[in-house]
């Protein structure tokens, strides 16, 4: 097994940083916009982007948690289903601007459940897509991200491994090939 | 570090024939997916698409009106296929077997069947002849395992756990598939139980269930944290087992006065439906104690993580 090393906690500050000031120069003061993180692994991320931005913006930055468990396409096509994780949405999402936040862009399937989800909560006036990792030519759908932390080349075998320090000391994000 | 594993996790049977099936990690991963369900039925739109290729057949071979309700809804907001058939009216009338009614229902490609049926052990004969989930709702007085899954998880979201809690089934414990089905879950999940009614309403060796056993209705309430008051079932009741429905209410009725004289607080269930002034007055069965309401609304979350979860294992 061979690993790559993506991502460490000084390379992923900087880069959440930097995602932070595109999203402001689109979203200005983000009186109109909020953001969701997609359980369960899109959450850590979209919690240091909020703490990111909270720190450059006066107002109160909406964050939400979605789960999307319930509106998944292969239900009863995989082995085992998996378990669903707790949704969060405390406030509207009709008629504003929602950021997506997940950790890895891979088939888009979880994005495409993802935006279908959030549609029994409401119509947003906008819905774009924030992803650490923009894993290429891997789509099944045709899904992309707005704000991209990273593409990587990627085959289909390969996996990406996000281990995320709560401290932010210790993170790692590593590309693993299985050697045949 | 935080975990990002998926974690993945199915039930270990097909069918929910019993709560004696299940084992203490099923029944729990029953509660967590419940309580997801929750969340969403009470989103603006309370409907996922999780079922959207799946067709259940509701078959009550007994009348029913919480129950078939529950489970429809459960399946609607599950965006299943939903057909309903009841005994009154069909062909079971005609004389035609279960298996032969329900095969012909099969083979009209029925994915899952939610079943009640007047004979104890009738799911279970169904599960061992046909190939679809089956899901029993009910049969005669031996098990009622969703309406115990619902009222442990209605305990659970009311106390915080169900381990360590008292919990006494007051009331028609001989004729209660509810009682069977509830002392199974309460007692997997680590509750004390104990019945209470009058002595020809208490099955015989109950006690060796495991149950604590009390035919004092003030010792029952001074001992517990939980009361499910179950309803008087004349329907089942072959012959007299007590003189009256007023001399009933007045030794085994839950009052008020009665409640107030406890000096504590204990949290008061009911299956339904309610004979308000016989095991349960209005104003216990309304005051802010009872739980009934929450029931009938975990009702429909617990019903569809059973559906969820066994359509999973398919």
């Amino acid at each position: 097994m061979q690993k790559r090393l993506l991502f460490d906690s000084p390379l992923l500050k900087v880069t959440i940083s930097r995602l932070c000031q595109q999203l402001i120069e689109v979203h200005e003061d983000f009186s109109q916009s909020v953001i969701i993180g997609l359980q369960p692994r899109g959450i850590h991320l979209a919690e240091r982007v909020r703490d990111e931005l909270q720190s450059l913006i006066e107002d109160e930055i909406h964050l939400g948690y979605l789960d999307t468990t319930f509106h998944r396409d292969d239900f009863r096509r995989r082995d085992e289903p998996i378990t669903p994780s707790q949704t969060k949405i405390p406030f509207l999402i009709e008629n504003k601007n929602v950021i997506l936040i997940d950790d890895v862009l891979f088939t888009g399937r979880t994005v495409r459940s993802a935006l279908d989800a959030m549609s029994t909560f409401g119509r947003p006036a906008k819905v774009e897509l924030l992803v650490l990792i923009d894993r290429l030519y891997s789509r099944d759908i045709p899904v992309e991200a707005n704000y991209v932390g990273r593409k990587v080349n990627t085959i289909q075998s390969q996996k990406v491994l996000v281990e995320l320090d709560e401290k932010q000391k210790e993170d790692h994000i590593w590309l693993i090939t299985k050697e045949e | 570090m935080v975990n990002h594993e998926r974690r993945m996790s199915q039930l270990k049977t097909k069918h929910l024939l019993g709560i004696k099936n299940l084992d203490r990690e099923d029944i729990e991963l029953i509660f967590q997916t419940a309580a997801n369900f929750k969340e969403v039925i009470n989103r603006p739109i309370k409907k996922v698409p999780s079922l959207r290729d799946v067709t259940v057949a509701n078959i009550f071979f007994e009348n029913s009106t919480r129950t078939k309700l529950s489970f429809e809804l459960a399946e609607k907001r599950l965006s299943a296929d939903v057909i309903n058939f009841s005994a009154s009216g069909s062909s079971v009338k005609k004389g035609e077997t279960l298996l032969d009614t329900v095969n012909n229902i099969l083979a009209m490609k029925v994915d899952m069947v939610v079943m009640r049926h007047s004979s104890p052990g009738a799911p279970h004969f169904l599960a061992k002849h046909i190939d679809a989930n089956i899901v029993n709702a009910g049969d005669g007085t031996h098990e009622h395992p969703t309406q115990a899954l619902l009222d442990t998880f209605s305990i659970q979201q009311k106390c915080g756990q169900v381990e360590g809690k008292k919990v006494v089934i007051i009331g028609d414990i001989l004729h209660s598939r509810v009682a069977l089905s509830n002392i199974f879950a309460l007692q997997t999940l680590g509750a004390e139980v104990m019945v209470c009614g009058p002595a020809t309403l208490l099955p015989k060796h109950i006690g060796e269930l495991g149950v604590k056993v009390e035919t004092d209705i003030r010792k029952a309430l001074e001992w517990c944290d939980v009361a499910n008051i179950l309803r008087i079932q004349l329907e089942r009741q072959q012959m007299k087992y007590f003189p009256s429905l007023r001399e009933y209410s007045k030794y085994f009725g839950v009052n008020k006065q009665l409640l107030d004289s406890l000096k504590k607080e204990i949290t008061i269930m009911h299956p339904g439906p309610i004979n308000r002034g016989v095991e349960i007055t209005s104003d216990v069965a309304d005051s802010d104690h009872s739980i009934i309401l929450q029931q009938v609304e975990n009702g429909v979350a617990v019903r569809m993580a059973v559906l969820y979860l066994l359509a999973g294992v398919a």
